[in-house]
């Protein structure tokens, strides 16, 4: 801790900050652009000058930016100095020279950090009287507007996108105050991260393209806390509502998780809940066909139906929340409760899940592997799978350049220092994999390889760093020597990490990297464990030891159970084609979906679910985090033909005609609690979020901004009247500007408000989400309020190392029959993003990828025509040849247009010169 | 003094613009190459550090930093970094100023030994020549030098035969002007955007691709050879006791005089020596209005200071500085705001973009004084000028490139606030902007 005085007042804050950081974490306002909290300090902008003086006694002092000056003890500093202000007035206005001030048709207006800090800095009038430099603009793809006009030129995006995600496609060109920011030519932002350029744009040169065509202001939309449901990681979003469409999604501050970033799947994949096919009402099944039905009849179908069946089977989804899968558990009894995931996810879920609840080491948080100093990612491919853990894991590798700073006496958020003394090296990162992926280049060695032998590997890495692991016999010598690099690596690094998942599709791979982080923790060492899972709650899906899906298949298929209910799943993507239709043409069918999916084209009736945006629920993160995500808004308040409601709502409601208890109101919290009483596994997840019946100072928190317009004549098309608004029991939010809208203070508990509550980052003077400064306990750091969330168990690190002495055989290369690896896709693989029209665009066209040797063998060349024959189907794919995959081994894109879902290991044979 | 006064000229000695330059072996028969057998069979890397520290050898590039003293913070010994560089700024973009431009041209054998030396003092494993663009010749020059260099092993992996080996090369810069400014020369040396960089770290810790470098003007290193040759008694000398500081400088002038040129002469050489004595005095009918002591990013003289000694702490005590020591003669037919605008216009164009003042600083200035030229200007415009020589100024920037921008601005202000005045229109012409309001 250091004392600091701030224009006569002591102050408390951490020595190791800078001025600004520290000034900021007090509550205090200085302008600032270059600077960002996960960005750090670069002194280019020079907004947020303060003038620093030697001692108490000091009256002249000298302007020093805030950003570059440390807080140490016996600072004496005043940001309101008339020369500082007039200074910091001056840097506004020479930003402003060339700003086009057009901010009515700019998309970033009401949430641009250029507005809210050219009032902070009282910069007015406008005393340029010439002619303003104009840029052309560049088409960057389906996500990102681009306007350079607007540019000020701070130099963040260039940061963001180059140095802290990697990217390569994106710079800065010209000098002076022509600067350009942009790609060497137009096209499509490649990197998975550039969503972050809105955000990270202090004002509207990059703004968010899917929400330009139905666009409205920041503070015209409402919002809720809310999950992504597009990968496993829980990232927290902040989804904007209009007229009963999300119009777009922004991240929303978990410093435990994502903190300020978010990836491009995650940010532009939300188009899936406001598709014109999508259910909106009941439909039951009429001549071969669904047709529209009401409520009460479709109720009244489904009641007979229930009551009448002797064996109704139930199965789950892991895009579904806890409520929506434990309400179907209670419908049809704990007995006929089945997994949405295939079979394989199946096994490899409850291993995952094991592994991290039994073995000795839980798993780390998304943001603690930014703080890892040597990092073994052991066969998954996450910047496909979980991109956002990518994301971080970069920042693990830049982490070398803290030690730098560090070692030369400097502080960390040094930018420009740590980019002289780091410039390409990085901390060490081991990357194995079936395929190239996009960690390759910041990776000290890549090992591609079939899963088996990825596996030995890990095996042996974890034997050389604890001999108790057992040993793999057969290893070649090189192989040999690279486990011992990598154990040695991990062993020197002071917080090693070992990355996993299942996204190879192999149990050994998650044993294997269970092995190397239980071996890292029997030698003392704080390993950091992180394993992604397949999707949005497999985790919670997983925990509630549902029976495999293709019992419930079979079942169907061979009678002995009549009905399945089938909950927010696509059977189709679980199990093979033919499988599916064996048991759906025998049983009776009902879906609650919000998707037209294969499956709910076979239901007897359909029941339009909620999407994550339109309801309540709890999903449990890929570290066993429970997070609710809460209602944006209430879809029958514009359409009160609108039936869709969450799926545990329908089920409480199928379960009370079939009780006949005519309890048909359940609310979120009956259903969560009753969840939580009945499995003690979720014992904890009431505690995810405050209850319905929390307030903050006597209110409810607001969803919508105090600025919401509107409200009075958006319905006006249905009735004048304006409606009482729509009351919300199942959540302490209102549907309304009216309620808390506070940011909380540090001193007054009373007004505190929950991590978990706050929808959208808002402060008074603070527009854009750099208002998040608002609601940290310093800045960066945690939410005052709380990081939403709350682990269902802790680590048991006084379990006994149990090693896993499976050995798997190495793999044999038959180049004739090779083995087929789906190859997966940040866009694509994902089935709700990749309904999204602009994520959709994004998805790669099919193809089959081989290395040089086996397409030598088949005489093919790239764009080469080949039939590839998998599970009995057959595929004309164009060959792409990547000699970064082993012998013996073919892949093809996970998600891309027709490809069917194929289980990883299935065996191939190609075809050559079939017709296309 | 007057220009036949006999003194020694140790740097510009050999070189004669009606000839080639010398070739290596010519180069050693005048004693070519005796410095470097010096340093590395006779003195350990520490000794010739401190022989060029004694000499109290300052940066002739502009800042007057002590040599010996940048030198004597790189890491040396059994633990310091096995890479490190010597970097040779021959960016020599500052207006008015030729200096390098002669002695590379005139002798590039000179800065070779310079460089070799040098490097031996720091232990450097490469040594780089980071050259303007536009100096072709010396680039040709420099090249043939170095290879003939090589040939005789004075560059290569064992110089004279020893174990210490630094390898030589030229770059030749792609033409900005902040590529002088030694951290912006690196990252353009790595391929980067010339861009300064943060300090610290500073370069002789993490400079070139993170590794310990020293960054030298070519006339500095050049005065190195002749340091270890003869001692700093001998340097302390040149200057014949008119300046407190050492050697001699590599003066010139330019503008409208008789006899513009470049010449060596002991440091502490007064303005008027260099004006009347050797640049022969204004051209007839003319009249000296001010004066730029070194380069563009000076403030402004006027002609009652000509009799300062030219060194740094004189012409700094003037409220100027010495910079590179090439003075540029305004003469009374030239308007002040057209010798400003041109310099500006230069600032500005070679602003690098990075921090705000300067980059969208000066090119108001630039047009503030295009408008007061064309009698165009308000009087706002002349405040905010004022304004700019604030706000532009040292500490507020992240580099000297503005505050050095300001300094002949804010002596234009100050000498000669009247043509300013005379810019400003009663009734200025409407701007775009205020057109398409009236339409």
């Amino acid at each position: 801790m250091a004392t600091i005085h701030v224009d006569g007042k002591e102050y408390e804050v951490d020595g190791s900050d800078n001025l600004l950081h520290a000034c900021l974490s007090l509550g205090l306002n200085i302008p600032y652009f270059c600077w960002h909290p996960a960005l750090g300090s670069v002194g280019a902008c020079r907004q947020c000058a303060v003038k620093q003086f030697k001692d108490a006694d000091d009256t002249r002092g000298r302007l020093v930016m805030s950003c570059l000056t440390s807080a140490t003890t016996g600072t004496y500093i005043s940001i309101t100095d008339p020369e500082a202000v007039a200074f910091r007035a001056s840097v506004d206005e020479f930003l402003m020279a060339n700003h086009p001030h057009d901010c009515p048709v700019c998309e970033e207006g009401g949430h641009c950090h250029l507005q809210d800090m050219t009032v902070m800095t009282g910069h007015s009038l406008r005393r340029y009287h010439f002619t303003k430099r104009t840029h052309l603009n560049q088409d960057l793809g389906p996500f990102i507007n681009h306007e350079m006009n607007r540019c000020i030129a701070c130099y963040r995006c260039d940061r963001f996108y180059r140095e802290y995600a990697g990217g390569t496609d994106f710079g800065v060109f010209g000098a002076h105050d022509n600067v350009y920011f942009g790609r060497p030519t137009p096209g499509t932002l490649e990197n998975e991260f550039s969503g972050n350029l809105t955000e990270v744009c202090p004002t509207g040169v990059f703004t968010d393209k899917t929400h330009s065509e139905r666009y409205v202001r920041k503070w015209d939309m409402q919002y809720a806390p809310s999950v992504c449901m597009h990968c496993s990681l829980g990232c927290n979003v902040s989804p904007g509502e209009r007229y009963g469409e999300i119009r777009r999604i922004e991240n929303r501050y978990n410093g435990t998780i994502n903190h300020y970033f978010l990836c491009d799947r995650g940010r532009f994949g939300y188009g899936y809940t406001n598709r014109k096919d999508r259910p909106r009402v009941a439909f039951i099944a009429q001549d071969g066909k669904l047709a529209q039905a009401s409520t009460e009849d479709a109720r009244a179908r489904l009641g007979g139906l229930l009551r009448g069946a002797k064996h109704v089977v139930g199965i789950g989804s892991p895009r579904a929340s806890l409520e929506s899968n434990f309400a179907l558990r209670e419908l049809v009894g704990a007995e006929n409760f089945f997994d949405g995931h295939s079979d394989a996810e199946h096994v490899l879920v409850a291993q995952a899940i094991a592994i991290l609840r039994d073995g000795p080491v839980a798993s780390t948080t998304l943001k603690a592997l930014e703080s890892g100093d040597a990092a073994l990612v052991l066969g998954e491919d996450v910047m496909q799978t979980a991109p956002r853990a990518a994301l971080s894991l970069r920042q693990a590798a830049r982490g070398l350049g803290q030690k730098l700073l560090a070692q030369q006496k400097l502080q960390h958020w040094q930018a420009g220092a740590l980019e002289n003394l780091a410039q390409d090296h990085y901390n060490p990162i081991f990357v194995t994999a079936t395929h190239a992926t996009r960690l390759d280049p910041i990776a000290t060695e890549t090992c591609r390889a079939a899963v088996e032998d990825q596996a030995r590997l890990g095996l042996a890495v974890a034997h050389f760093i604890d001999p108790a692991a057992p040993a793999v016999a057969g290893l070649d010598a090189a192989t040999e020597a690279r486990a011992q690099r990598i154990a040695e690596c991990l062993l020197a690094a002071e917080r090693p990490l070992v990355v996993s998942g299942t996204g190879a599709g192999s149990a050994e791979i998650l044993q294997a990297a269970a092995n190397v982080a239980w071996a890292l923790h029997a030698r003392g060492k704080t390993v950091g464990f992180f394993l992604a899972f397949p999707e949005a709650n497999s985790f919670g899906l997983g925990l509630m030891d549902a029976r495999p899906l293709g019992e419930a298949l079979d079942a169907l298929a061979n009678g002995a159970a009549e009905v399945a209910i089938v909950v927010e799943n696509d059977l189709f993507r679980r199990a093979p084609t033919a499988r599916v239709e064996a048991a759906l043409d025998k049983a009776r069918l009902v879906v609650v979906d919000h998707q037209d999916t294969p499956t709910t084209r076979h239901a007897e009736v359909l029941l339009p679910a909620a999407t994550v945006f339109e309801g309540d629920g709890t999903v449990v993160n890929n570290e066993g985090r429970a997070q609710r995500y809460f209602q944006v808004f209430d879809t029958a308040y514009y359409h009160p033909d609108i039936a869709t409601t969450e799926s545990w709502r329908w089920l409480r409601r199928l379960l009370s005609d079939v009780r006949g208890d005519g309890h048909d109101a359940s609310t979120f919290d009956e259903v969560s609690s009753a969840c939580a009483a009945v499995l003690p596994q979720f014992t904890a997840i009431t505690k995810a979020a405050p209850q319905a019946k929390f307030r903050i100072l006597g209110l409810k928190a607001a969803r919508t901004p105090h600025r919401y317009s509107g409200r009075t004549a958006m319905r006006a098309n249905l009735s004048v009247h304006e409606p009482r608004a729509s009351q919300d029991a199942d959540s302490p939010l209102a549907f309304s500007m009216e309620g808390f809208n506070g940011t909380g203070t540090d001193n007054t508990p009373a007004d505190q408000r929950p991590g978990a509550l706050v929808s959208y980052a808002w402060a008074p003077g603070w527009n854009s989400p750099q208002a998040w400064n608002k609601f940290q306990d310093e800045v960066g750091g945690h939410l005052r309020g709380g990081d939403p969330g709350v682990h269902l168990f802790t680590a048991n690190t006084q379990a006994s190392t149990t090693y896993f002495t499976h050995i798997p055989a190495a793999f044999v290369v038959d180049n004739t029959t090779p083995r087929v690896v789906a190859l997966p896709q940040i866009f694509g693989s994902e089935l709700l993003s990749s309904r999204a029209e602009p994520v959709a665009s994004r998805i790669t066209e099919a193809y089959v990828a081989m290395n040089g040797t086996l397409a030598a063998t088949l005489s093919l060349a790239e764009h080469d025509s080949v039939a590839v024959t998998i599970a009995g189907s057959v595929l004309s794919l164009p060959v792409r040849i990547s000699d970064a995959l082993p012998d013996g081994i073919i892949g093809v894109p996970d998600g891309a247009p027709g490809i069917p879902r194929i289980a990883t290991g299935a065996q191939a044979t190609l075809k050559v010169g079939a017709a296309a | 003094m007057n220009a036949d006064t006999v003194f020694e000229r140790p740097l510009t000695a050999h070189i004669d613009p009606t000839r080639e330059p010398l070739s290596l072996k010519e180069y050693e028969a005048v004693g070519g190459y005796a410095a470097l057998r010096k340093a590395v069979k006779e003195m350990a890397p520490g000794d010739v550090t401190k022989a060029v520290k004694d000499a109290n050898l300052r940066g002739r590039g502009g800042a007057g930093f002590p040599t010996g003293v940048k030198w004597s913070l790189i890491p040396m010994g059994a633990d310091a970094p096995r890479d490190k560089y010597i970097i040779c700024n021959a960016d020599e973009m500052e207006p008015g100023t030729f200096k390098d431009r002669l002695l590379m041209e005139g002798n590039p054998h000179q800065l070779v030994e310079a460089m070799l030396v040098s490097a031996y003092a720091i232990q450097a494993s490469r040594a780089y020549i980071f050259l303007r663009g536009e100096y072709i010749l010396a680039a040709q020059r420099l090249r043939a030098a170095i290879a003939e260099a090589m040939e005789s092993g004075y560059v290569g992996a064992h110089i004279l035969g020893g174990s210490w080996g630094v390898s030589l090369s030229v770059h030749t810069g792609a033409g900005r002007y902040i590529c002088g400014e030694e951290t912006a020369l690196i990252n353009s040396l790595e391929g980067k955007r010339a861009n300064p960089r943060a300090k610290p770290p500073f370069p002789q810790i993490a400079g070139l691709w993170g590794k310990p470098t020293v960054v030298n003007n070519v006339e500095t290193l050049c005065n190195v050879p002749h340091i270890v040759n003869r001692g700093a008694d001998w340097f302390h000398g040149l200057s014949q006791g008119r300046s407190q500081d050492s050697g001699t400088k590599l003066y010139g002038c330019s503008g409208r005089v008789k006899n513009p040129g470049c010449w060596e002469l002991p440091f502490g050489t007064t303005a008027r020596e260099i004006l009347e004595d050797y640049a022969g005095g204004l051209q007839d009918g003319l009249k000296l209005k001010c004066w730029l002591p070194g380069g563009a990013s000076t403030d402004f003289l006027l002609p009652e200071q000509l009799d300062l000694a030219m060194d740094y702490d004189t012409i700094g005590h003037a409220h100027s500085r010495m910079g590179t020591g090439l003075i540029m003669a305004v003469d009374d037919h030239q308007d002040i705001l057209k010798v400003l605008l041109n310099l500006e216009e230069f600032f500005a164009q070679e602003s690098c973009g990075w921090c705000t003042p300067c980059r969208d600083g000066l090119p108001w200035s630039v047009k503030i004084l295009r408008a007061l030229i064309a009698r165009q200007g308000r009087r706002k415009d002349i405040g905010i000028l004022e304004e700019m020589t604030h706000a532009l100024g040292p500490g507020r920037t992240f580099c000297a490139h503005a505050p050095g921008a300001m300094e002949p601005l804010q002596s234009a202000l100050r000498f000669f606030r009247d043509e300013f005045e005379a810019g400003v229109a009663e009734h200025p012409a409407p701007t775009p902007a205020e057109l398409q309001v009236l339409t």
